[in-house]
């Protein structure tokens, strides 16, 4: 789904996107999702991605996703289980290499220079775990220090880090023995290090108590009002609905509807826009024996 | 539900082939082995019985014996080996205790080694074929001595699993596990050469090992195995002792496991107080590029991670081993202490990226170049490598007295050293194969690795072998052939040769880096 700058009113399931019901057996080629002539790449998009498309042995994780990501956008990715999230934001950050389909970043293609894609980029991946045998001020010196950031720009930024997700007692602590909220603040701590152009969290919030939850938001919402663009997945639609400006639903590795978060859900709440789209929701008269009474 | 817990525990192991090929082929491969071994034993056990009664018995014994206590004492080693049966899963079912105790001890037998040790038990058993009574008797010590494995090491792993909860514990222990594991080799040696010298005295072997085993037949470990032995002796009283020592351990680690299991049940693991460090540690004293931390990394990981760490435990235990097996420290076996050293040690981060795992996405999704990769991590080794085998190349020398071959071993030791480095920094690029994931054993091999690993480490091998043969000849031709002029040779060339392959290797493994990045995580991801 393509989203030019000027916001267009309504982009709902339909249009130019592969139809979402398409057998993934019956599909022709690496790249059915561009019946309508490939559109370029938006090169004004923090995040533009065409074609993407990616196949695990049988499974087709990703069929062909086209998104643009604007630039200062607070944006949230929302799907089901299993619906190709994680492994369009591997292709969209550099993690994963995509087997069609390009990803742009500001512009640049991030799979024919990586190396100045990744440098305007900050990862928080899903489900990999972290040099744990570090303690949560050496990790994220270290992820500084990776990204060839200066040592005393690199102590300054990491303590204020710390002491921004409530991490600062904790710093000398080997992160092996960090709780999973802890563990997922660090990561983030991690992917702010070097004052990215646009952050790709994926799953940000799993884990993370209230309070740090509502911390990391508003050091989220500050750094969008400052021009900078975030993306996030999420299984929360609530989060997304209060916390984005943009929002696109995936399922089933296609995009089905993109945009504003306001035009996408229309005049119902995310929640109930997302199940219509997605579908699969049970009558709840099955389970009769489970009634207590 | 003992039948439950069986089907249980075959569907996980059909599942592991659903995984991948490999793990199917290493299975096939591993299960085969494990045949071919019993079928030896076996056959062995029952020519030896026809032949000589009392000595068979005694080794049935006295590897029996080492059979038990093996199942009681490694899983405390290599923790979490097989956890699918973990009881912790077991826990909101509410099966009532005796039943799922007997279905996990069944269940513990089907297992490769479980079926291997029960094959085998049974299988020796027939050892006493002319004597029908004694197979008779033989069968059920065999079937207890199963038993006794089984219940054994869940009751030692079910009672210390508070200990072995804590992650420093777990650490401390496992690298201590690594000492009595080097020194196994040089115990035989010196048991040899306790022997005597010269022939082996016959005799005197059997008279050791008979009087061993009468003592082992005493001791819980050992008086299943001596039940077929007592009853072809025609002593029924040994073998009426041997049962009721048998017994009753079995129903003391019956009953420590049952007691055990259900406090573990109430009381769920806990991570328990987490380790602190001060200030950065390496990350302040290294440059602060990207190479710097990646050394900074790689160095603190040496220390702090027990994969990386129990390498480096072994390391003091080199000279006594090459003492030991050169029989004193005036044989040339000792000086191969130093080039030895600088070939483990440059060989040790040739897994690295397998070692970090997933946490490799770090590295990736920084976009750090494969030259600071690389570099960072080949720089610790050689530093800190380098100083150890170079003080061992001077200590062996000293200690042999044979000053004259200083330049020739100094020579061997660095270009070892620079060698295997270069080439790991090469093929860890390239050649990933699974290893033991960050928190778990150094022990626990994951399963099915077995051939990946033995292919990559052997290629490994030979590259460093090939590589290493224009400083190796004229090295040996001076040690061997006392020609110290060959010696400073074998300095120069050595030291060339090594950078040479260094730089190399680390350029191509950074290039293959650079290219290959994603797919590398890729292949730790799928191996997670």
């Amino acid at each position: 789904m393509v989203d030019p700058t000027p916001v267009p009113p309504v982009a709902p399931a339909g249009a130019p996107v592969p139809a979402p019901d398409l057998a993934p057996g019956t599909v022709p080629g690496p790249l059915p999702g561009t019946q309508p002539g490939p559109t370029p790449p938006d090169p004004a998009a923090a995040l533009s991605l065409r074609g993407l498309w990616k196949r695990f042995g049988e499974k087709i994780a990703v069929a062909g996703i086209d998104l643009d990501v604007p630039a200062g956008s607070f944006y949230g990715l929302v799907g089901p289980n299993g619906a190709g999230k994680t492994t369009t934001l591997s292709m969209a950050t550099g993690l994963l290499r995509p087997d069609a389909g390009s990803a742009h970043v500001h512009g640049t293609d991030l799979w024919a220079d990586p190396a100045a894609g990744k440098r305007q980029l900050g990862v928080l991946p899903d489900g990999v775990r972290l040099f744990d045998r570090l303690t949560g001020a050496q990790l994220v010196t270290y992820a500084g220090l990776l990204r060839g950031m200066d040592r005393d720009t690199v102590a300054e930024r990491t303590g204020e880090l710390l002491a921004a997700l409530d991490l600062a007692k904790d710093a000398n602590t080997f992160v092996v023995d960090y709780s999973a909220g802890m563990t997922k603040k660090i990561a983030l701590a991690t992917a702010l290090i070097h004052a990215p152009r646009t952050l790709v969290l994926d799953e940000p919030f799993e884990a993370v108590d209230p309070v740090s939850a509502a911390n990391i938001r508003d050091i989220l919402a500050g750094y969008v009002a400052s021009g900078g663009t975030v993306v996030v997945s999420s299984h929360v639609m609530d989060l997304v609905q209060r916390m984005c400006d943009h929002v696109a639903v995936v399922a089933g590795g296609h995009v089905l509807a993109a945009g504003t978060v306001d035009a996408v859900r229309g005049d119902q709440s995310l929640e109930d826009r997302f199940v219509d789209l997605v579908g699969g929701r049970q009558s709840t008269e099955g389970l009769a024996w489970l009634r207590s009474s | 539900m003992v039948a439950q817990f069986v089907r249980l525990k075959l569907t996980l192991m059909g599942n592991t082939f659903r995984r991948s090929v490999w793990q199917t082929i290493g299975f096939l491969v591993g299960a085969l082995y494990g045949l071919f071994v019993v079928g030896m034993l076996v056959v062995g056990m029952v020519v030896l019985g026809t032949d000589d009664p009392v000595l068979a018995g005694s080794i049935m014994i006295l590897v029996g014996s080492l059979a038990v206590l093996g199942w009681w004492v490694i899983p405390l080693f290599a923790f979490g080996v097989d956890a699918t049966l973990d009881p912790q899963r077991f826990v909101l079912f509410g099966i009532p205790q005796r039943r799922l105790l007997a279905g996990l001890a069944v269940a513990g037998v089907v297992s490769i080694p479980g079926i291997v040790t029960a094959l085998a038990a049974l299988g020796v058993s027939f050892a006493w074929w002319r004597t029908p009574l004694a197979v008779l008797a033989a069968l059920v010590g065999a079937v207890l001595a199963v038993a006794l494995c089984v219940v054994g090491s869940r009751a030692t792993t079910t009672a210390l699993a508070p200990l072995l909860e804590s992650r420093r514990y777990r650490e401390v222990v496992t690298i201590a596990a690594f000492v009595p594991l080097v020194l196994v080799g040089p115990a035989f040696a010196w048991v040899g050469s306790q022997l005597g010298g010269g022939p082996v005295d016959g005799d005197a072997v059997r008279g050791m090992v008979t009087r061993l085993a009468e003592i082992a037949a005493w001791t819980p470990f050992g008086a299943p195995w001596g039940l077929g032995a007592a009853v072809h002796d025609g002593a029924w009283g040994l073998a009426l002792v041997r049962l009721v020592v048998t017994l009753v351990t079995l129903a003391v680690a019956w009953v420590v496991w049952d007691k055990a299991l259900a406090r573990a049940l109430v009381t769920p693991p806990t991570a328990g107080a987490g380790g602190r460090a001060k200030g950065l540690g390496f990350f302040s004293r290294f440059p602060a590029t990207p190479t710097g931390a990646v050394a900074a990394r790689t160095a603190t990981y040496w220390l702090r991670d027990p994969r990386y760490s129990g390498s480096i435990a072994v390391v003091p235990l080199i000279p006594v081993v090459l003492l030991v097996v050169g029989g004193g420290a005036g044989s040339e076996i000792f000086l191969a202490l130093a080039p030895f050293t600088a070939w483990i040690l440059g060989f040790s981060i040739s897994a690295d990226i397998a070692y970090d795992h997933t946490a490799f996405a770090l590295h990736v999704s920084t976009g750090v170049s494969g030259r600071a990769d690389r570099w960072g991590r080949a720089l610790p080794v050689l530093v800190a490598g380098g100083l150890v085998s170079l003080v061992f190349a001077v200590v062996s020398v000293a200690v042999a007295g044979r000053w004259d071959t200083l330049p020739a071993l100094l020579g061997l030791t660095v270009g070892t050293l620079l060698v295997a480095t270069g080439v790991s920094s090469a093929t860890s690029a390239r050649l990933l194969y699974p290893v033991a994931k960050p928190g778990d054993s150094p022990f626990k091999q994951p399963q099915g690795a077995a051939m990946a690993t033995f292919v990559a480490q052997s290629v490994a091998m030979l590259l460093v072998l090939a590589l290493s043969i224009p400083f190796l000849v004229p090295g040996l031709v001076a040690i061997l052939a006392d020609l110290p002029a060959v010696g400073w040779v074998t300095l120069v060339v050595g030291a060339a040769v090594g950078v040479v392959v260094l730089i190399l290797g680390v350029r191509w493994g950074a290039r293959a880096y650079d290219r290959r990045a994603p797919e590398l995580l890729q292949k730790v991801m799928s191996a997670a």
